[in-house]
């Protein structure tokens, strides 16, 4: 066991004693190291301003992999383990610039400037993935960083600029700050801090236990039944800084070995609870293409990079934009209490708003969703204000498979914001199954899912604006269904 | 001393040139400091508001004792600890700073925390017990009409006989336009230091479009003389108007806890509050009534606008009356009444916005054409046309200002050749046939926006000057820098007039000590003001030192030239730096004042008549959307700009200007949505809730120029245009095409459309246009 918070930073292994469980990155940074050039604009994780790079060991210990996450709602203590690349790292003061940064000076990126540390962070992460970026790899890299002064034309240009730079121009000026130190170097440090004993950091009564194994995180969940589970803390992280709440014991899921495993079986893709979207996303893509602008439009892309897909469904907001596909493709849970699993369907797992099927100490283990079956159709749309990191006013995840005679075989309707939580409209489902699958049928299903539901109305969407859309979203994938030659795809109109 | 001389070696940063912003390296580099990134000073402590829970009523009794007994809390100030007036607002005294009897919108601040850290403060706050006797509250402006609650008195604008020509007109059409607000959403939230100084003085760093009244106001409260308090200013992380009034009530709340406890104080507002407490751009109800002919040229017109100004007036008049002189935007109205009414509502007080009213007074006129293009069954842009303000005639405002510089009929026409919008439309027309879920629409809106603060006296600016032995320099002047790039176009402008490079001059954070009674930065009005003014100074010390160098080289005046960091004086050539030495040495005064006041303005605040403004800055964009019937999701696929800027000072910054202004403009007519529940609670008031755009609501397809060749007519500073509000309006454009995307869906009109034009909004109108109600 141990009590102190390990990380890399600009070359040097940074020690914590006795860290705050939930003292973000940001207040480490601000407050405890005076290094301000990351900023807080919201401090909920949607504007970007507090952007730092997370470097880990990838699996083979031999090289580093770079994500840019809000520091606002990231813990000290899931930095345990990592690099933390913060906007001064990225150049020696009153050095060369790195090609992120200069680019975003060459294309008059920055205005007021707040917001452009953040940027030069998502850029830089983007420059060390990968050699060459699409205006739609661009705009999904930058998805989570508001500017309110540039309308974002320049700093794309940025990032696409950055690009011509070779690499060789990032190893000759990027020497971790003032520092010189190497990815050599640094993946030196990190593997010397994987031999680390697990993390068990104590503050007074509060405590941050970061677990290696699976049965020593369903020991320590069984012990404490009232501990707060984190995993991206992408909400959590937020019950801090928003509602100023004091959680005493957080149990980190993130450094559980084999819980970030993502496992194709036969029948299905089994995903450990802590993989996050990010990681999540390019298996589910190659299964399921057709789910493309939904996990594109999953959050943000800092925000994908933390949160993970078991958290979005332990944490059962009515309004996760995982859970309503994933329902309707029969998508199975393994649930563990101590060294105790069942398995449950995910739509049985929700009871009532805020209220599931876990019981004290147990805890969501593995997601199971199932592979695409043979003519099956699925889609998933969202509907939000905003195309990119917004919130369901509305979600669907529809699946349908018909038989030769044109009858409906199988359909599984599930929806997110219209109800307390994730559901599936069975009524609706009802009307759609054996029946002809035209638009006759298709009107009279419209019908009876308009009335289905009594969603709220709240600052998303009317009540009235959620029950005729879900409706018309059945329409719409009517339409994809039986005649994909119409244009309905708005989100990539032009594009 | 060097003999040769060489014409052809130009400065760096000269007028005109497309230099980046000065501080683009710092804000790259995290090394660019806004307030909170300053060194703090030893004992600082951290402030938090406590503030109502209801929209309107009585404070029967508040009990702080678990506020003060909280952890961490060192001291509380209410209304009884302001020694002097309890009051920020600048207009009138009806924005306490601390409510006292009485809240009027729900997260008005009735107390405030000093604790040892932000996060002790901020829970402390919630810990006041309060016992409220709830009132009736007002939640929107037609409530507010029809209670005549305002706060301020109405006010009228007419010319002709509007009533007569619409008795009298061929069409007549009335109807009613409904527009949302707009939070500024700048990323840096409110925030101010207030440090104790010697013998009772305070000193502050606030985040600030506006330090000089951030002075007085601290002044007021503290019962301290303008001279016993300094603040400063080296940038905000953007502002867009709403650092304008509001950031007085954060000053002086800093200021009053730091009196109070002798220590600094830091106020920093989280996003929730800075959204909540401070205010935003006004929503506007228009009634409209409008009589044309059949080519649908406007023979007569009233407008009755509503613009909800919250629980003050703050500078509700001023927003309100620019609203009133944009409902003509570009177009002649022969006969024209607007009333315009300043609602008092149970909501945050409203406040400046890039564009100050004159957005709301565009869309209301743009809306009109439009209904009257429909109506007709004409292309929206030929009546547009048909209303162009003329060159010789037709060219007088509603407010009897001569239109002098009309480019409107050159914009309109270069922009529809290179955007193709007759072809355009002529496809789209096509393809919305076949596309029965999806639907384009197709939108050229035009933008007039009239130059100077409407209050005259504003209109004046100062700048100070002082150069170094070794040659640097030192720039100050009353102007802000909020990322618009202010101070890299003076800077610019006083590169040019010593001919020195920019890299010489030393740019400097805003100060009251240094420059007195600087209007705000705002109306659009920085380079103008700020650049003369800042080469008023410049040409002093030219003066000084062509005088110099006559005197000491022997040649007449006008053989003494300052080009290329050099100074050609008969036939020699003497570097700058080596000029100043000797103007020192010769005892030579180094160090000037600028002033400027700009001419020709002048009109009747009473019968809101005359020439308000100095000029008037042209645009227009072409935007293109497509819509999905189903849910009303919207997508901008294409956007062509041409905007004047006059000779830009800078065409790198001035672009930024107009794309980020259009972005802007977008944003406040589609997602960006403000909610408030039955109550009087703000539900959108963080980016989970508050959308602002993004990135990929920028259409790749952006076609953004400036209008070539188009000096200002009037003697402006390198005779460049004002561009810090204008290109907003550009932005109606989006809002107009969705209008013609769901006028395609059916053939009940496109009138119900309203602003924010959100998917819910968007589906609603479609189903007005398809009969579906």
């Amino acid at each position: 066991m141990r009590n102190t918070v390990r990380f890399v930073h600009d070359g040097s292994i940074v020690q914590i004693n006795n860290v705050d469980p939930t003292r973000t990155v940001l207040q480490y940074l601000r407050e405890d190291v005076v290094k301000t050039g990351t900023k807080e604009g919201c401090a909920e994780g949607d504007c970007g301003a507090c952007m730092v790079v997370i470097a880990s060991l990838t699996q083979d210990h031999d090289a580093l992999d770079y994500r840019a996450v809000n520091a606002c709602i990231q813990f000290i203590g899931t930095l345990d383990g990592k690099e933390l690349i913060t906007i001064e790292s990225l150049s020696k003061r009153g050095g060369a610039l790195h090609p992120a940064q200069q680019a975003m000076v060459d294309c008059h990126g920055s205005q007021c400037g707040f917001c452009t540390p953040g940027f030069v962070m998502s850029l830089f992460a983007l420059y060390k993935q990968r050699g060459t970026a699409s205006r739609n790899d661009i705009d999904d890299t930058i998805s989570g960083n508001l500017c309110r002064c540039t309308g974002y034309r320049p700093i794309v240009d940025a990032a696409s600029a950055m690009m011509t730079e070779s690499v060789a121009t990032d190893q000759r000026h990027w020497q971790r700050g003032d520092t010189a130190a190497s990815d050599a170097a640094t993946i030196r440090q990190l593997v010397e801090l994987s031999n680390d004993d697990p993390l068990h950091a104590t503050s007074g009564h509060r405590q941050f236990i970061a677990p290696r194994t699976r049965e020593a995180l369903a020991q320590h969940y069984a012990d404490h039944p009232d501990a707060t589970l984190l995993a991206g803390g992408t909400d959590v992280g937020l019950w801090v800084t928003k509602q100023y709440r004091d959680l005493d014991t957080v149990i980190y899921l993130g450094n559980v070995a084999g819980l970030d495993n993502i496992e194709v079986t036969d029948v299905s893709i089994d995903v450990g609870a802590a993989v996050t979207f990010s990681a999540l996303a390019p298996v589910l893509l190659d299964y399921y293409p057709e789910l493309a602008d939904l996990i594109r439009r999953w959050a943000s892309a800092p925000v994908r990079n933390a949160a993970t897909l078991g958290g979005n469904i332990a944490n059962g907001s009515p309004i996760g934009d995982s859970m309503p596909v994933l329902i309707a493709l029969d998508t199975t849970l393994t649930l563990r209490k101590g060294d105790q699993s069942r398995t449950l369907p995910l739509e049985s797992l929700y009871h009532a708003y805020q209220d599931n099927d876990l019981g004290p100490g147990e805890f969501v283990e593995t997601v199971h969703i199932p592979l695409p079956k043979t003519d099956q159709f699925v889609r998933s749309y969202k509907l939000s204000k905003r195309f990119d990191q917004d919130i369901s006013a509305v979600c669907t995840g529809f699946a349908l498979s018909l038989n030769n005679d044109n009858t409906v075989a199988n359909v599984r309707l599930a929806f997110g914001g219209v109800a307390g939580t994730p559901i599936r409209a069975v009524h609706c489902e009802a009307a759609l199954t054996g029946a002809t699958f035209d638009e006759a049928t298709i009107r009279n299903a419209m019908a009876v899912l308009r009335n289905e539901f009594t969603p709220l109305s709240d600052m998303r969407a009317s009540s009235d604006y959620r029950r005729e859309t879900t409706a018309n979203l059945l329409y719409r994938f009517f339409i994809e269904v039986t005649q994909p030659e119409v244009a309905t795809d708005v989100y990539n109109f032009g594009r | 001393m060097s003999t040769t001389s060489d014409d052809s070696v130009s400065i760096k940063g000269a007028a005109g040139t497309a230099l980046a912003h000065d501080s683009a390296a710092l804000h790259v580099s995290g090394g660019a400091m806004y307030t909170d990134d300053l060194p703090e000073p030893h004992g600082l402590l951290h402030a938090a508001f406590g503030v109502s829970r209801e929209a309107h009523a009585r404070i029967v009794s508040i009990d702080l004792s678990d506020v003060i007994n909280a952890p961490g809390v060192v001291s509380v100030a209410c209304a009884e600890d302001i020694a002097g007036n309890n009051n920020y607002g600048a207009v009138l005294e009806d924005d306490p700073i601390f409510a006292n009897d009485l809240v009027q919108y729900v997260g008005q601040p009735m107390f405030a925390v000093a604790a040892v850290n932000v996060d002790a403060a901020r829970r402390a706050a919630l810990l006041a017990h309060v016992e409220y006797e709830c009132l009736p509250a007002l939640l929107d402006p037609e409530q507010a009409l029809a209670a005549k609650s305002f706060v301020l008195p109405s006010r009228q604008m007419a010319r002709g006989d509007a009533a007569d020509a619409l008795a009298k007109a061929p069409h007549r059409l009335s109807g009613t336009t409904r527009v949302g607000g707009q939070d500024q959403f700048y990323l840096e939230g409110q925030i101010s230091i207030a440090v104790p100084r010697e013998d009772g003085d305070m000193f502050l760093h606030c985040s600030t479009q506006h330090p000089g009244e951030i002075q007085h106001a601290v002044a007021r409260v503290l019962e301290l003389s303008d001279k016993d308090v300094v603040v400063e200013c080296r940038r905000m992380g953007g502002a867009f108007g709403g650092k304008e009034s509001q950031p007085a009530l954060i000053a002086c709340t800093a200021a009053i806890l730091a009196r109070k406890t002798g220590k600094a104080v830091k106020l920093r507002l989280d996003r929730d509050s800075d959204m909540i407490i401070t205010g935003k751009r006004h929503d506007f109800v228009s009634h409209y009534d409008v009589g044309f002919d059949d080519d649908g040229r406007i023979q007569g017109i009233t407008f009755e606008h509503l613009g909800r100004c919250g629980m003050s007036a703050d500078l509700s008049g001023a927003i309100n009356d620019r609203a009133m002189f944009h409902s003509d935007n570009a177009y002649y109205l022969p006969n024209v009444h607007i009333d315009s009414h300043r609602c008092k509502t149970h909501t945050v007080s409203n406040t400046a916005f890039r564009g100050f009213g004159g957005p709301q007074g565009m869309f209301a006129i743009e809306h009109v054409i439009d209904e009257i293009a429909r109506h007709l069954g004409k292309d929206p842009l030929e009546v547009r046309r048909m209303n162009f303000y003329g060159i010789e005639e037709r060219n007088v405002t509603p407010y009897d200002q001569i239109v002098e510089d009309n480019v409107i009929e050159r914009i309109v026409d270069e922009l529809c050749d290179s955007a193709d919008y007759a072809q355009r439309r002529a496809e789209i027309t096509r393809w919305n046939a076949a596309s029965p879920i999806l639907k384009r629409g197709l939108a050229l809106t035009p933008v007039k926006f009239g130059i100077s603060f409407t209050a005259t006296h504003l209109n004046q600016a100062g700048a100070l000057l002082q150069v170094y032995s070794d040659g640097s320099l030192h720039l100050n002047h009353g102007g802000t820098e909020m990322g618009q790039g202010l101070f890299t176009k003076v800077a610019q402008v006083v590169a040019d007039t010593l001919q020195v490079d920019i890299d010489r001059i030393k740019i400097t954070a805003s100060d009251t000590s240094k420059v007195p009674n600087a209007s705000a930065t705002a109306a659009s009005s920085g380079s103008d003001l700020n650049g003369m003014a800042a080469r008023n100074a410049a040409l002093k010390i030219r003066t000084r030192l062509t005088q110099f160098a006559s005197e000491a080289y022997d040649v007449p005046q006008h053989d003494v030239r300052f080009a290329g960091n050099n100074v050609h004086v008969g036939g020699e050539t003497v570097s700058f730096d080596a000029l100043v030495k000797q103007a020192y040495m010769a005892r030579i005064s180094l160090s000037a004042t600028g002033f400027y006041k700009t001419p020709k303005i002048n009109y009747d605040k009473e019968k809101l008549s005359g020439r308000p403004f100095y000029y008037f800055a042209y645009g227009a964009a072409v935007s293109e959307v497509v819509i999905d019937t189903l849910t009303g999701e919207m997508r901008l696929t294409r956007a062509d700009i041409l905007h004047d800027c006059g000779n830009s000072l800078n065409p790198a910054i001035d672009l930024g200007q107009i794309e980020g202004g259009f972005v802007q403009g977008m944003g406040w007519l589609t997602a960006e949505e403000l909610w408030w529940d039955g109550a009087g609670n703000l539900r959108t008031h963080a980016p989970a809730t508050y959308k602002i755009p993004t990135s990929s609501d920028v259409p790749a397809d952006l076609r953004v120029s400036m209008l070539s060749a188009s000096p200002n007519n009037e003697a402006t500073i390198h005779r460049s245009k004002a561009v810090g509000e204008p290109p907003l309006m550009l932005g109606i454009s989006v809002y107009q095409a969705i209008k013609d995307a769901v006028d395609s869906c059916g053939d009940n009109g496109s009138a119900a459309l309203v602003a924010p034009a959100t998917p819910e909004a968007i589906l609603r109108a479609v189903n007005v246009a398809r009969g579906h109600v």
